[in-house]
C-alpha cells in the first residue's frame, strides 16, 4: 500500500485528488449541469427527478437533497462545482464556508472580519503547529 | 519585436465582481479594499499596454472535469462571459490577439510546453475580475486578452518551478513576435484562502506577506514552495498562487515594485495586488 498523502494531516481540508476525483466524478457533473439556467430551473421544480438523470450513489444523493455540505466533500464532491448547488439556493460562498466550519453565519463573518481563521493549531490534525 | 512591460498579480476572489456589478463598491465592507485599487487603475491607464496576458484558472465554467488541461492558451478573437451558475456577469466579452496568441501556442509547443489549445471557450470570473479590478467598469475592455488557464481545482496543480519556467517560456515567445507590441502579463488567484471544510475561512499574512516580499526580491526561492506547503500555511484554494510564477517568470530577474495592495477579508479570502514592473524596458 502507498502511504497516504502528506497533505492528508491537514485538518479539516478535503483535497480534490485522485481518490476523490473517482469517487466524485457522477456528483460534480450533476453540479456542471447547473450552469445552465433552464437545468437550474428543472433542478428547482424537482430535485429528485433531476437527479435521476445523474449516476449519483445513494449517499451523494441524500447529501444533495439535505445540503449537507461537508459530506459531499466526503463523498467525492468538489467546493467548486458543489457551490453551484448553493447558487441555486440563494447561498454565497460565505454562507457556505460557515456552514462547513460548524458555526452561525455571523460568528463566521466576525471571525473573517477579524482577519481569518488563525493558521496556528490548525496546521496538523494532531493540533501542534 | 514585442515586449513584456510589467506584470500584475491580483487576487481573483468572485465577491469583488459581484461588489463591482452591483454598485455595493462605496460600502462599509467593501471601501477599504476598493480604495486600494485606483492607483493601480491610473498605472494602467497610463501604461496604456496593447495586449494582456491572463493567467487564471477556470472553476467549474468552460471545463468541467470531463476534459484537465494542466494549461491552455485562447486563440479565439473573442471569448463570451460565462454563465457560473447565477448568470454571467455584466460586463463585457472580453476580445482576443489570435495573431499572438496562436504565435505562443507555436513558440511555447515548439520550447518543450505542451499547450491545449482553445479555439472557443468563455472566461470566468477568474478572468474578469481581475480586469475589473484595474480596468474599472469600461463599455469595452482597453486591450486584447490572451487567456492562458492553469489547471488548479484538480489535484495536483503544475508545480510553482513548472510555472515560472512556463513564464520564461512565455518571455522568449514574446521577444520573438514581430509585431511591436507592449505586453502586459496578469498572474490571478490567491492569496491565502480556504473554501473548504471545517477549516474555511484560513487567513495566514505572514505567509502573504512574506510572498509579496519574495515576488519581487527573490521570485525563486518561491518556486521551491510544495503544493502541501501552500496548503498548509495559505489554505487548501491559496495553491492557486501558483500562476503568479508564471507572470514572475515571465518578467526580468530584477524588477521595480510600483505598487502593492492587501486586504483581509474579501468574502473568504486575503485580497492581493501587485504591480511589478520590467527595469530593461522602462
Amino acid at each position: 500500500m502507498n502511504q497516504p498523502p502528506d497533505y492528508e494531516s491537514i485538518p479539516g481540508t478535503y483535497v480534490y485528488d485522485s481518490r476523490r476525483g473517482r469517487m466524485g466524478y457522477a456528483l460534480n457533473m450533476f453540479c456542471m449541469s447547473l450552469n445552465k439556467v433552464e437545468n437550474r430551473e428543472a433542478f428547482k421544480q424537482n430535485q429528485a427527478v433531476y437527479l435521476d438523470r445523474f449516476a449519483l450513489t445513494a449517499e451523494q444523493r441524500r447529501a444533495v437533497l439535505d445540503r449537507d455540505w461537508l459530506g459531499m466533500l466526503k463523498l467525492g464532491g468538489n467546493i467548486y462545482y458543489t457551490i453551484k448547488i448553493a447558487f441555486c439556493d440563494g447561498l454565497t460562498f460565505q454562507d457556505v464556508a460557515g456552514m462547513m466550519s460548524g458555526v452561525p453565519k455571523e460568528t463566521y463573518a466576525q471571525m473573517m472580519l477579524a482577519g481569518g481563521r488563525n493558521p496556528a493549531g490548525n496546521r496538523y490534525k494532531s493540533g501542534h503547529g | 519585436m514585442a515586449r513584456i512591460v510589467a506584470g500584475i498579480a491580483c487576487s481573483h476572489v468572485p465577491a469583488i465582481g459581484v461588489a463591482m456589478d452591483r454598485g455595493m463598491t462605496g460600502n462599509d465592507y467593501w471601501d477599504p479594499l476598493f480604495k486600494g485599487y485606483g492607483r493601480a487603475r491610473e498605472w494602467l491607464a497610463n501604461l496604456a499596454p496593447d495586449v494582456a496576458i491572463v493567467v487564471y484558472n477556470d472553476h467549474a465554467s468552460a471545463f468541467s472535469l470531463q476534459i484537465i488541461p494542466t494549461f491552455l492558451i485562447g486563440v479565439a478573437d473573442q471569448f463570451p462571459i460565462a454563465d457560473e451558475g447565477f448568470g454571467p456577469r455584466p460586463v463585457p466579452a472580453v476580445q482576443g490577439h489570435p495573431e499572438l496568441a496562436w504565435h505562443l501556442a507555436e513558440s511555447l509547443i515548439l520550447d518543450e510546453f505542451d499547450m491545449t489549445i482553445a479555439n472557443e471557450m468563455p472566461v470566468d470570473h477568474g478572468l474578469t475580475v481581475p480586469l475589473s479590478i484595474t480596468c474599472g467598469q469600461p463599455a469595452a475592455w482597453p486591450f486584447p486578452v490572451i487567456p492562458l488557464c492553469v489547471n488548479v481545482v484538480q489535484y495536483p496543480p503544475p508545480t510553482g518551478l513548472r510555472c515560472f519556467k512556463l513564464g520564461r517560456a512565455i518571455r522568449r515567445a514574446v521577444e520573438e513576435y514581430e509585431g511591436d507590441l507592449r505586453v502586459v502579463i496578469y498572474g490571478t488567484g490567491g492569496m491565502s484562502h480556504q473554501l473548504q471544510g471545517e477549516r474555511a475561512g484560513l487567513i495566514n499574512r505572514e505567509f502573504d506577506k512574506a510572498f509579496l516580499d519574495g515576488m519581487t526580491r527573490d521570485p525563486a526561492a518561491l518556486t521551491k514552495i510544495t503544493h502541501t506547503e501552500y496548503m498548509r500555511e495559505a489554505g487548501s484554494e491559496g495553491v492557486e498562487m501558483v500562476m503568479w510564477h508564471v507572470m514572475r517568470g515571465a518578467l526580468d530577474e530584477e524588477v521595480a515594485e510600483i505598487y502593492r495592495h492587501y486586504h483581509v477579508p474579501a468574502s473568504n479570502t486575503a485580497a492581493g495586488l501587485m504591480i511589478l514592473e520590467n527595469r530593461s524596458v522602462r
